[in-house]
């Protein structure tokens, strides 16, 4: 066991944790935030897809000590009290979710991949990028819907900060 | 009526728990001194379990047990039960073999469980399992399905000789050989239908908890039907009595129908939490989804199709080989005949059908119903027929369907189903205005000018949806009835909850439920609560699956509301004093007709609860049930148009197009409605060019994780464009059909027929990667 120190969802965060600890377990089973998940064992699907100081990782591909330091932000820390981030607002909107499952994954790498590309774009962009999550539920017609859309109101929200 | 009753693409109101990560799947509940439990399982696909040695495993830190499948067997826990007896040709029963929840003696596919570990944590579950020496004898496995029937095969069980569960069969046989004695062409086809691995999200889980001082049971778990597992886990398993045992489904993350069953895991887990005493949590990982939740489809085929001089149907035979598995699934018998040869005429009058089914055990993970079971084989089948026999007769694929269209209904198949509407043109109209069929020869000789092979394929499927009624499947073989239940609760404060023997797990019942009673009351959707998934909340219900859970399980939402409204109606009247007869409801409000008099919902049933003033006679309270079963199944039906390029190089597929035209009777929430289409094609387009469980010549899966095999990604489909048609359905009020099957059963043979027509060649198997479509080209 060793004793780690993170920022989570902008809250100081202390936990002793085994060498072998994912950061998704952390996650998980130390701090109850349950919204993360878990839907498979190669780091293929996505579902546990968090930001580690900004950027979009598979929180099954990090050990939690090696998030030591780092600002960690889940599915559970993007809402601004009740009202939510244009990306979980686009989801909605838009029938981008089934059975939910893939859905806080999904969302991650969605308002990751707007950043990365300044909000420019377009339906074959999003198909390519979003290649490391898996939908079982939608065939992603939604989710890319989805995604466009937030583009376009993350990017009017930029322009109005 | 109303902006959220029916029609109304109203937003979900359960979206919002999902996208701020506050849902609540099995692996997210804890319980004070819960333990986990770690599976022992089979590396082999066949082997005598010859010893298994825990002593080493039971003094790792924070053991607390190791259980064996002689242990469960020893305390009587049931086997596994096939739930639809199917009868051979020569009358005999199905030959089933005996399968126990962990096996004592003989293991039968890789993954199966021989013994559990149960510790403190889930790593120290782990650790110890790995210190638990299993001695196996290694026995000859069969995989394969034409392998497993050879005189020479390894024998799975001694109760099935042969390896054969049922030799069955359905039509007319006479019929059929008069109608190829009289053909003018006869087309002949052989196809394999792949084994798929359904792959919901989220893996399955389950939480026992037994509580000694209440001699009670609770099971949290990854179900489509809780009431059914609550009913089997009694019945068969001898867990514990229906009334000490509670079946929890909460938000469960995709089922496909790979969470209809009840699995080993669950039954351990229980009988184990009593014998340790404690509550066993365990969560399956993906390699154990790969290895353990029951596959679908794997059927050999060989179809002839006779035609007459004028190119209209006389006869289809049809011989399929189903595989099963190593044991029977709880549905698994009822999947390769009832839900499929009962679907071969298809669209179409075809006077005479014989089909003949073996189903077949093997060295390989259970097969039960997944998307669509056994209707996605018939209509792969039948629609790739179809396009053949119109190269071979060399007519226009859509003109062969359409000289063939039922046109009138009801009509008899001479397979059992009895057609009650439907206008197949109508749907085939629409989907080859939306791919501009007409232009398709243009385009396809642009393609070729720039080096692409451009195809088209047509799929006019049907299916037969809510899986009732009770009275024809129990004719058939069902063990169980297939109706559904419903509770509606009106509170005092006018509030309604919904109680619902459906599953929601991603079909947005929370809401399309919800607009049900908007659409009749006139009221909010936020002021109805659908419960579900609880077997100590709803009485009983079968479950979801089938597309059934509108067409049947709302209906006994309508049901049951009527009943609500009839009290409501008399309570009103004796308020306002008026007559019953003139009470209209109408925006929350009862109301006097004609009158400015009325009285709102509230007060309505504040009146039922206070019973200061209720009529003579009458019941105090607002609340009633019903349990509806259905008159027939419903049959979605629609056509499914699929354009796209093979590069020659290479043998890459990509599309250009793909349009869906579905007639699902009425819709109550367009946007999920077309959500389910969505997802639904795209597993239909996954087992066309990606999908495919492979086992190797010893049973070994050699597809058993992400890495291998080949879910479908966001950069591997189009976007669809979807249109409707609509015959409302004559039986059931609603006039709904069901739409969350239909993608997985018409989308294949769309896309085979398309590269076949590209390619210009008819042999192609499912999945159509690269490298078969490439030597489908090259040779």
């Amino acid at each position: 066991m060793s004793r780690i120190e993170l920022t989570i969802n902008g809250k100081a965060v202390s936990a002793d944790v085994e060498g072998r600890t994912l950061l998704v377990h952390l996650l998980r089973e130390n701090l109850d935030l349950t919204g993360t998940h878990i839907g498979c064992d190669t780091s293929q699907c996505g579902a546990c897809t968090v930001h580690i100081d900004g950027r979009a990782v598979k929180s099954c591909t990090v050990l939690a000590g090696q998030a030591a330091g780092s600002n960690v932000t889940t599915i559970e820390g993007i809402a601004k009290g009740d009202e939510l981030h244009p990306m979980q607002a686009a989801f909605r909107d838009n029938h981008g979710l089934q059975c939910g499952y893939c859905t806080p994954g999904m969302i991650m790498s969605a308002i990751d991949i707007v950043h990365r590309h300044s909000g420019k774009l377009d339906e074959a962009t999003v198909r390519h990028e979003l290649e490391g999550n898996i939908c079982r539920c939608t065939g992603y017609h939604n989710i890319v819907k989805s995604v466009l859309d937030a583009a376009g109101r993350m990017t009017v929200l930029q322009a109005a900060e | 009526m109303g902006v959220e009753g029916i029609g109304a693409s109203v937003v979900r109101k359960e979206d919002r728990r999902f996208i701020t990560g506050k849902g609540r799947y099995v692996d997210d509940i804890k319980l004070v001194g819960l333990t986990h439990a770690h599976f022992i399982r089979s590396p082999h696909a066949h082997a005598k379990v010859k010893s298994i040695d825990s002593s080493e495993a039971m003094k790792m830190p924070g053991v607390v047990g190791v259980l064996t499948g002689q242990q469960i067997v020893d305390d009587k826990v049931g086997n596994l039960i096939c739930g639809w007896a199917i009868t051979s040709k020569d009358g005999s029963p199905m030959k089933m073999g005996a399968w126990p929840a962990m096996a004592p003696e003989t293991v039968r596919f890789v993954g199966q469980a021989v013994a559990v570990v149960i510790a403190e944590t889930k790593n120290q579950a782990k650790d110890a399992a790995e210190a638990v020496v299993v001695d196996y004898e290694e026995l000859q496995a069969v995989p394969d399905i034409r392998a497993a029937i050879k005189p020479d095969a390894p024998q799975l069980h001694p109760e099935a000789p042969g390896n054969v569960v049922y030799d069955w069969h359905l039509g007319n046989e006479p019929a059929v050989k008069d109608a190829f004695a009289k053909a003018a062409n006869v087309v002949t086809l052989e196809l394999t239908n792949n084994r798929l691995v359904p792959n919901a999200m989220e893996p399955r889980a389950a939480i026992a908890d037994y509580d000694e001082a209440e001699e009670h049971f609770t099971l949290y778990t990854t179900s489509q039907n809780p009431h059914v597992a609550r009913l089997v886990l009694s019945a068969f398993y001898n867990i514990a009595p229906e009334h000490k045992l509670r079946v929890v489904a909460p938000d469960v993350g995709g089922g496909f129908g790979s969470k209809i069953y009840i699995y080993p895991e669950e039954m351990v887990a229980l009988w184990a939490s009593k014998k340790v005493g404690r509550p066993i949590k365990w969560t399956g990982d993906r390699s154990e989804a790969f290895l353990t939740d029951h596959h679908g489809r794997d059927h050999v085929s060989k179809a002839e199709m006779a035609f007459d001089k004028d190119n209209k149907i006389l006869g289809l035979r049809v011989k399929t080989h189903a595989n099963f598995g190593a044991y029977m699934s709880l549905f698994s018998s009822a999947v390769p005949t009832y839900l499929y040869a009962t679907l071969l005429s298809g669209q179409y009058v075809i006077p005479a059908i014989y089909a003949e089914v073996m189903g077949v055990y093997t060295n390989t993970t259970p097969v039960d119903a997944y998307r669509g079971a056994g209707r996605p084989e018939a209509s792969y089948l039948l629609e790739r027929m179809m396009e053949t026999a119109a190269r071979q007769l060399k007519v226009d694929p859509t003109e062969l369907r359409r000289k063939n269209f039922i046109t009138a209904f009801p009509h008899q198949t001479p397979v059992i189903m009895a057609y009650d509407i439907g206008d197949f043109g109508a749907s085939l109209d629409a989907a080859m205005k939306a791919i501009d069929y007409a232009g398709f020869p243009a385009r396809k000789a642009k393609a070729k000018s720039e080096g692409k092979l451009r195809g088209i394929g047509v799929s006019c499927y049907i299916e037969a949806c809510g899986i009732a009624p009770s009275k024809a499947v129990g004719s058939l073989g069902a063990g169980v009835g297939l109706w559904e239940s419903a509770e509606v609760r009106v509170n005092p404060v006018g509030t309604i909850e919904i109680l619902t023997g459906s599953h929601s797990h991603g079909q947005g019942h929370e809401t399309t439920f919800a607009q049900l009673i908007s659409d009749r009351l006139g009221i909010s959707i936020n002021q109805v609560q659908i419960v579900h998934g609880d077997t100590d909340k709803v009485q009983f219900g079968m479950g979801t699956y089938g597309s059934r859970s509108l067409a049947v399980g709302g209906t006994a939402i309508i049901k049951a509301m009527e009943k609500i409204e009839a009290k409501a109606k008399k309570i009103a009247a004796h308020a306002l004093e008026a007559s019953e007869g003139d009470i209209v409801i109408e925006n929350g409000e009862f109301k006097v007709t004609g009158t400015d008099k009325s009285i709102a919902l509230p007060m309505v049933a504040l009146a039922a609860y206070t019973a200061h003033n209720l009529p003579d006679g009458m019941e105090p309270g607002l609340k009633e049930t019903a349990f509806y079963d259905p008159t027939n199944f419903t049959f979605p039906a629609g056509a499914y148009i699929c354009e796209l390029e093979v590069d020659p190089a290479t043998g890459k597929t990509s599309f250009v197009n793909f349009v869906a035209a579905d007639d699902f009777g009425r819709l109550i929430n367009p946007m999920i409605v077309e959500g389910q289409v969505h997802g639904g094609l795209a597993q239909g387009i996954g087992q066309a060019l990606l999908e495919g469980a492979v086992y190797d010549g010893n049973g070994q899966p050699v597809t058993a994780s992400f890495m291998d095999y080949a879910m479908p990604r966001a950069d591997d489909l189009p976007s669809f464009k979807l249109s409707h048609t609509s015959t409302l359905c004559p039986g059931n009020p609603l006039g709904v059909k069901g739409c969350g099957e239909a993608g997985a059963i018409g989308a294949s043979a769309a896309v085979i027929n398309a590269i076949t027509d590209a390619i210009s060649n008819n042999k192609l198997e499912m999945p159509a990667t690269p490298d078969r479509v490439w030597h489908a080209i090259h040779g």
